[in-house]
This record gives structure tokens, C-alpha cells and sequence, in this order.
């Protein structure tokens, strides 16, 4: 009796693996692992690095770099599970980056500037929520403006230079910010990982996940159980804003410059494209934070084996949407459900079989 | 007593002894069962989700020129029979056959290929087009230059014609007329496909009478040209109105068919809920107003809470244990004077007084801070958070008052889920199910629920018993009564002017957006009081 109990809950907890989204994402993620190592045998190698006190190998710059993807895409999430988008994220990299790069140059001490980027994120996060929660925006064109806009304003900051603050001394918080280790492990990954689980415990240990779900299913409902949702409407851009500002000063800091251009060029896209593959869906609603952020993670190894396969820059971003669209369709419901269907179907042949003779 | 019906061809003697027992004697009973052959032939239909059989071995028959009426309470699965017979679902056992050929529906267009049309609650046409565009859609005539659309609604006019339905221009857009008239376009495209059975799910519980004989016109020519009609509603008077026969489900089993002039009302009550329905008819005929104690000082009191071109101003104080009915015709402002109660709405003169406290009630979140609650008659578009569990919309309002940062301890929450889902007898008993998947009744239990968890010394229910089956409306019902002698305000409002003179103290009668008057229920008062009272008092605007 107890074994069958026990081997029905393994079989449910089986079931539960195969039925989440994550489990498809890890597999996706091990998959792209594989498909490096059999082109570069030494894809997985660890070494360890003395002049920076960490780890090293391909491996590990990738988990530098998902580092911003991973600020940006648990913005989104919140963002997207209101029924909205922030297409702003990008260029709010930008003008944080910017912002503490002209600082630092300025002679600005270096938490200072750090303080300054965040405040900038969040102020540009906070115009984007009062224009979208208080005005009734679209939140597509609000941020899309912004997008323009942030580009803008970098250049402003910088006076259209890429400054450059590499030379700066007493930099160094920031430089160990992007290219640190933290027993081992790179200092940004670690931070970036503490901050989601930070956002998923306010989230989901308070009532501030199921508000912003409610928010995004059903408004006008959420609003007659006396919930705010201009409120939250707020709270998410600004939030978004935030964590972009962070992104940015990875992105910056790992080279301690600024490209008022180039710095998170696109990455608004990977943001939804990591959302979307976590399983969050563009019309609102329920979220996951930690499938977002192993999309994240996703992303920063797709950009990863294009480089390990030597894929021509020219077709890059075709092998990125291929690989995207693989994932989506293995999440699929129909997809995931091949294998019940098609066992069902013979049960009924055979049914019909015995019912015929 | 005794019953005797004439009719054409034979008379049925309905011989009623004591205690209301029915036997029924037809005569010559089961010719007309055997001189048609069915149109649509579902036996034995079975239809499983994880975890819940939700149709076993269902029987259904229908035939061409009747209408058939699908019975049950909410989770009796007769959405799942409908779903079954237009493709929705595919069946688990069980066959179906239209016209004599086996069908094997793999998706809708199956179903509509095989002539079976549907016209569900919620119309399913195109707003942004015409009428026309709308009848036609996939019919188009076509003209050397692609559509023809002239000849297009041409085409349509005659097609709206048939139906009786010549005074709409098929070039107006669909939008612009009412939701009842969308329902018959959709029936008349419904002809366009040409349809041998047309499904109409719980068409009439938006409209009001007269559109309700409309429809009923329209359904009569269709049933004549030899259609076979399924018909749902909860309305039991026009179950007896239109419909020839009646398949009753419960609990997705398959109980009877039977013919509808055949059947008492309190037998198919009893075969629907499966007990008697005497007991149901009691609650609350007590028809005595609750004694209000001299200098008692009323919960609610407010003196000309208005909203220009909602509601003009109204005076009205409701007092702890009293259940005050808002009765009205649709559009009479009955609706609107609880949104202003309850700030879904933001009043624009007024004063408010709460317990003696003057207040401004603004919003819904002010509202539940001073213990006022709202149910909502739009259950779907302001009452339910879909995707979020049963759980999550008990508990969201009571959290949403004591704010996003200070969530309600584990134990504390286990607790109200589980006392509310007693309380209001939610079916499935499972509180982590998405409220979406529960039936329109339980819905309603479990948004009174979410009410009830905040304490409210005033709750007010907009139509808490629309469109949901008589045993939840019984439920829902005895709350109500429990609820004010337990010393809560109940605001009562209901289209159904019999189940307000049944349960109120007080009725404020409400016409063209005034209250015109202030009935104290009794003995003497009956639902003629008031309909008199709305036709006898004009309003001066």
C-alpha cells in the first residue's frame, strides 16, 4: 500500500517535472551545453584564474554576461504580467551607464555615481508608470518614446561622447562589480542572482505578486476588491527602470566605458524573448520569475555558442530566432502533450477493435 | 384538487392529491415520440478531465421542428453536452449521430460542417462590422471584382426578413445595436449556414421581456422550418413557454426525458436538485419588517448621494439586521445607486454618514476600509480574477485592506479559505483550482465569500442569484436572511421582483435613475405593489 502510494507520488512528482516550463528551459539550456562541447571540446573546461581570484572559461563569461540579461528580463516579467511592456530598458542602460561614467570622469566619488545611475533608472522607470498608470498611455508607445528618448539623453549626459572612465582612479567597486569574483563564482552573476531572489521574495512572501497578476487579469475586478491599480501599474515601471539601471552598470563597468549607441542596443528583445521562453505570457497574468531567469540565462548562452560555432556575424540573428522559436515550440501545450495523446488515440483504436469484434 | 388541460388531440388529467404529490396520466402518450426521426442522437456520452467525470453515459435525442430544453444546476453538465455536440470537447466513450451518420467531431468546424450552430451567451460576431458583413460572413456573394456587396446585404435583408427582422438596415454596424438584437443576427446566421440544429445557450439572461418575445418569435419560426433547437436557460417560466421538451442532467449523469407539458414544475425542480422543492420555496417568506428600536442610530445613512447622469440624488439610511431590496427595471438606477454606496463609482453630491461619522467614500478600496462591501452583477468582467485560485480570490480583498506589505499569516489564511468554502458550500471543494473553472453558481458562492472575509457591517449584492441554477439560488438566498440576523446590512438588488418582496425589510423602488418610493414590506405588499408603484408614479426630470 505505502510503496504504491509513495510510487504514485514519484510518478506525480514526475508528471510535475515534465508539465513545467523550466524543466523544458534546462533541458534547452543543457542542450546548447552540448551542442558547444561537441564543437569545442574544451567548452566545459574550469580553470582558475590567481590575478582575478575566480574561475574561468567559456562557461563563466557566459554567466557574466546573462548577468544584465537577468536584471532586465525580471523587470519585464512584472511588467508583462500587468498586460504591459517596457520597451525602454535598453536605453535606460544606456543613459545609467552614461550617468556614472561622465560622473566618475567628473571626479564624482564612485558610490556616488553609482548611487546617481540607480536613482536615473528609477526616475525614468517612475515617468514611464506615471505616464502608462496615471494618464492611461499605452504602455507600447510610452516606452517606445522612451526608448528614443533614453538614446537621447545619453548623449547629453556624455555630450555625445563615449566616455570613457577606465582611467579613473578609485574605480575599482565598480570594475570588481562587473569583473569580480565572489568565491570563485563572477561577482555580477552572484549579485544579479541574490537581487531576483530578492524581487521573487517580495513577490511572492508578500501580496505584491498576486496584486500585480490580479492587475493584469482583470483591472476593473482588481480594482472593485479595493486593490490600486494605478498603483501597481507604477510600481512595476519603476521597479523595470530600476534593475535596467543595474543592467547598465554591468554593461559598462565590465569595460569601463560608455557607447552611447551600443550599450543595451536590443536588449529590450532578449528581455521579452527570456520573459516569453520563461513562460509568462505577453497578455498578463501569472508570472514566473525563475523562468524568466533561466531564459535569461538562455539567452546569454544562445549569443554564447553563436560565437563558440563561428557562425557569420551576418547570420546570427537567424540562428538566435531559430533557436527561439525551437524553445517556444517545445513548451507548446500540444507539443508537450504528444506522447499522452498519441497513447490515448491507440487506446481508443484498440477499444474500438475489441468493441467491433 | 384537480388539473384539466385541454388540448387538440388529447387531454391530459393531472390528478394532484395531498401534499402536492403529481401523478400524471397522459394519454395516448409516446405517439408523438415515435412519428419523427431525431436529427441529432447522442448516446452514452462520457466526457473525463483529470481527476473529475464530468458526463457519464449521457442520453440525448433531439428532433427536428421541437426545441429541447437541457435542465440541470450549474455543474450538471450541460455545458459539457453542448461543448460535446459543437466539437468543444472530444468525447471519451459514447457516440454521436446527426441524420443517421456516425460523427466523429475533432474541432467546431466539424460540428458546423455537420449543421449544428451555436449562439452562445456571449454574442460571437464581429462588433466592428455591419449587420450584413456579420450574417454573411464566409457567404459573401461574389462579383467579378471579388465580393459583391451590394448583393452581399441584398442577400442578408432577405435572410433578416425570414426571420421577421426586416427593420434592421444590414449596412448599420452590429455595435450600434443591442446586445438582444446581436442575438437574433446571430441566429439569422445561423440560417445562413443552414443550420439543422441550433444551440442557444442562456440567450435570454441579458434581455429583458419584451426582448425575451422576440426571441421567442424568431425561435418559433426556426423550430416551424424544421429545425431542431437545444435551448438553456434558468429561467423556468420560459422553459414552460418554448420549449416542447426537456433532458434533465445532474451531477453529469443522465436522470430523464421527458415531455415539458407533461411535467410539473416541482417535479422537474425535484429531478434537477434531486430533492423536494418545497423546503426551497420557504426561505424567507416571512414578509415582517425587522423592528427598527426608537433613537437607533442606522448604519448607512446618506441624503442626496448623487452622480449626474447616473443617479439623482437619494436620500436613504439602512440600519444593522435589515435587508433592504433595490427594486427597479433595468436602467432604473438600481445598479448605480450601489456603485455610488460603494464608491465603484465617485458621487458628485451628497452626504455620506457611516455610524455617525460623516465619510467620502470615493473608491472601492475606502469602502472596505469602513467595512462597506460590493458584490458586482458583472460576476465576469468585475467580480472574478480568472486565472487566480479559488484561494487567492477568497482571500485578495481582505489583503488588499490591510495592505500589499503586510500579508496574512499562513494559518490565518487556511483558515478563512476553508470557513468560507464550508460556509458557501463551494463545489469542487478544491481551493486551488482557477476560479475560472468553477460553474457560474460557485463563482458567486465564492465571490460572496471573498466579501464575507472582510467583515463588512454593509454588503451590498448586485443580482447575487443571475444566471445561476435553483439550488445555488436557494443557497444564496438563506445567506442572505442568515446574514442580517446575524446584525449585517444587506443591500439587496434584483431583477427578480418576487425574490426581492420575499427577502427585504425595506424596498426602495427606483425608476428612470430616481428613487420613487419607500415600501415597508408586510403582508399586504406583493410584487403588484410594486410594479403598480412604477407604473402609477411618473418622475419629473
Amino acid at each position: 500500500m505505502a510503496d504504491k502510494k509513495q510510487a504514485e507520488e514519484k510518478n506525480n512528482i514526475f508528471k510535475k517535472l515534465l508539465s513545467s516550463n523550466i524543466t523544458v528551459e534546462v533541458i534547452a539550456l543543457i542542450l546548447l551545453v552540448l551542442l558547444c562541447t561537441a564543437f569545442d571540446h574544451a567548452f566545459l573546461a574550469l580553470s582558475w584564474n590567481d590575478n582575478t581570484g575566480g574561475l574561468a572559461g567559456p562557461l563563466i563569461t557566459m554567466l557574466q554576461e546573462s548577468a544584465r540579461y537577468l536584471m532586465i528580463a525580471t523587470g519585464m516579467t512584472l511588467v508583462i504580467s500587468t498586460a504591459g511592456i517596457d520597451l525602454s530598458v535598453g536605453s535606460v542602460m544606456a543613459v545609467a551607464g552614461a550617468a556614472a561614467m561622465q560622473a566618475l570622469t567628473n571626479g564624482t566619488n564612485v558610490w556616488l555615481a553609482i548611487l546617481l545611475a540607480l536613482v536615473i533608472g528609477l526616475a525614468v522607470g517612475c515617468v514611464n508608470g506615471a505616464l502608462v498608470a496615471f494618464l492611461g498611455l499605452q504602455p507600447f508607445i510610452t516606452t517606445l518614446i522612451m526608448m528614443l528618448a533614453g538614446r537621447g539623453l545619453a548623449k547629453v549626459i556624455t555630450s555625445g561622447e563615449n566616455t570613457d572612465a577606465s582611467a579613473v582612479a578609485g574605480n575599482e567597486p565598480l570594475k570588481w562589480m562587473a569583473n569580480g569574483f565572489i568565491l570563485g563564482i563572477p561577482a555580477n552573476f552572484v549579485i544579479a542572482v541574490v537581487i531576483v531572489i530578492l524581487v521573487g521574495l517580495l513577490c511572492r512572501k508578500t501580496a505584491m505578486g498576486m496584486f500585480i497578476e490580479a492587475v493584469g487579469i482583470n483591472p476593473e475586478a482588481s480594482r472593485m476588491t479595493g486593490i490600486k491599480p494605478k498603483q501597481i501599474l507604477f510600481l512595476v515601471y519603476a521597479i523595470s527602470g530600476f534593475l535596467a539601471a543595474i543592467a547598465g552598470l554591468f554593461a559598462t563597468a565590465s569595460v569601463m566605458r560608455v557607447d552611447v549607441v551600443k550599450t543595451g542596443q536590443d536588449l529590450e528583445m532578449y528581455a521579452i524573448l527570456a520573459v516569453v521562453i520563461g513562460g509568462t505570457s505577453l497578455l498578463g497574468g501569472k508570472f514566473s520569475l525563475a523562468g524568466s531567469a533561466v531564459g535569461a540565462v538562455i539567452i546569454a548562452m544562445i549569443r554564447k555558442t553563436i560565437i563558440t560555432l563561428g557562425i557569420d556575424s551576418a547570420a546570427t540573428p537567424a540562428f538566435f530566432a531559430v533557436v527561439v522559436i525551437v524553445i517556444c515550440v517545445m513548451q507548446a501545450p500540444k507539443v508537450r502533450n504528444l506522447s499522452a495523446e498519441l497513447k490515448r488515440k491507440r487506446a481508443l483504436k484498440s477499444s474500438e477493435k475489441a468493441v467491433a469484434a | 384538487m384537480m388539473v384539466y388541460e385541454e388540448r387538440s388531440s388529447y387531454t391530459i388529467i393531472h390528478v394532484r392529491p395531498k401534499y402536492h404529490k403529481t401523478v400524471t396520466i397522459p394519454l395516448f402518450k409516446g405517439n408523438e415520440m415515435t412519428d419523427k426521426t431525431p436529427i441529432v442522437v447522442m448516446k452514452g456520452i462520457t466526457i473525463e478531465f483529470p481527476g473529475v467525470k464530468a458526463l457519464d453515459g449521457v442520453d440525448l435525442t433531439l428532433y427536428p421542428g421541437e426545441v429541447h430544453a437541457l435542465m440541470g444546476e450549474n455543474g450538471a453538465g450541460k455545458s459539457t453536452m453542448i461543448k460535446a455536440l459543437t466539437g468543444v470537447y472530444k468525447i471519451d466513450a459514447g457516440t454521436i449521430t446527426v441524420e443517421g451518420k456516425p460523427q466523429q467531431f475533432n474541432g467546431t468546424l466539424d460540428a458546423q460542417n455537420a449543421g449544428i450552430a451555436t449562439v452562445y451567451q456571449e454574442v460571437n460576431l464581429c462588433t466592428n462590422l455591419s449587420v450584413g458583413e456579420n450574417v454573411m460572413l464566409g457567404h459573401e456573394k461574389r462579383g467579378p471584382f471579388g465580393i459583391d456587396w451590394k448583393k452581399t446585404h441584398e442577400a442578408a435583408k432577405t435572410y433578416l426578413k425570414q426571420m421577421g427582422l426586416e427593420h434592421i438596415d444590414p449596412h448599420t454596424p452590429l455595435s450600434s445595436i443591442s446586445i438582444a438584437m446581436q442575438q437574433l443576427v446571430a441566429i439569422a446566421r445561423a440560417m445562413v449556414i443552414n443550420a439543422k440544429v441550433l444551440i442557444l445557450d442562456e440567450p435570454t439572461s441579458s434581455l429583458d421581456a419584451n426582448e425575451v418575445q422576440d426571441l421567442f418569435a424568431i425561435m418559433r419560426k426556426v423550430r416551424d422550418s424544421g429545425v431542431a433547437i437545444l435551448f438553456v436557460s434558468h429561467f423556468l417560466d420560459q422553459i414552460y413557454e418554448i420549449t416542447d421538451r426537456l433532458t434533465v442532467l445532474r451531477n453529469g449523469k443522465f436522470i430523464k426525458e421527458v415531455m415539458t407539458k407533461d411535467t410539473p414544475r416541482d417535479e422537474l425542480i425535484g429531478m434537477m436538485i434531486g430533492k423536494s422543492a418545497e423546503e426551497l420555496s420557504q426561505i424567507g417568506a416571512k414578509k415582517a419588517r425587522r423592528a427598527i428600536e426608537p433613537g437607533e442610530k442606522p448604519i448607512v445613512d446618506v441624503k442626496g448621494l448623487g452622480k449626474k447622469g447616473t443617479i439623482n440624488p437619494v436620500d436613504l439610511d439602512i440600519y444593522a439586521g435589515e435587508v433592504v431590496g433595490f427594486a427597479g427595471l433595468l436602467g432604473s438606477g438600481r445598479t448605480e445607486l450601489g456603485r455610488l454606496l460603494y464608491g465603484a463609482d465617485k458621487p458628485d453630491s451628497g452626504e455620506y454618514t457611516l455610524n455617525g461619522k460623516q465619510v467620502s467614500i470615493n473608491d472601492p478600496a475606502t469602502a472596505l476600509k469602513n467595512k462597506i462591501a460590493y458584490s458586482t452583477e458583472n460576476r465576469r468582467d468585475e467580480g472574478i480574477i480568472g486565472d487566480l485560485t479559488v484561494r487567492q480570490n477568497i482571500l485578495i480583498a481582505l489583503q488588499a485592506t490591510r495592505g500589499m506589505f503586510k500579508p496574512i499569516p499562513k494559518k490565518e489564511a487556511d483558515a478563512i479559505v476553508d470557513k468560507y468554502m464550508k460556509e458557501m458550500n463551494v463545489r469542487p471543494a478544491d481551493p486551488d483550482r482557477p476560479i475560472k473553472n468553477l460553474s457560474g453558481g460557485n463563482q458567486q458562492k465564492v465571490l460572496i465569500g471573498r466579501w464575507l472575509a472582510t467583515h463588512p457591517e454593509l454588503l451590498i449584492l448586485d443580482e447575487p442569484t443571475r444566471g445561476i441554477d435553483i439550488g445555488a439560488k436557494a443557497e444564496i438566498q438563506q445567506v442572505v436572511l442568515d446574514l442580517a440576523s446575524k446584525g449585517m446590512g444587506v443591500v439587496f438588488i434584483s431583477s427578480e421582483l418576487e425574490e426581492v418582496v420575499r427577502l427585504s425589510d425595506d424596498i426602495e423602488v427606483l425608476k428612470d435613475r430616481h428613487k420613487i418610493a419607500e415600501i415597508e414590506n408586510g403582508d399586504t405588499v406583493s410584487q403588484s405593489t410594486i410594479v403598480e408603484t412604477i407604473a402609477n408614479t411618473n418622475v419629473k426630470n
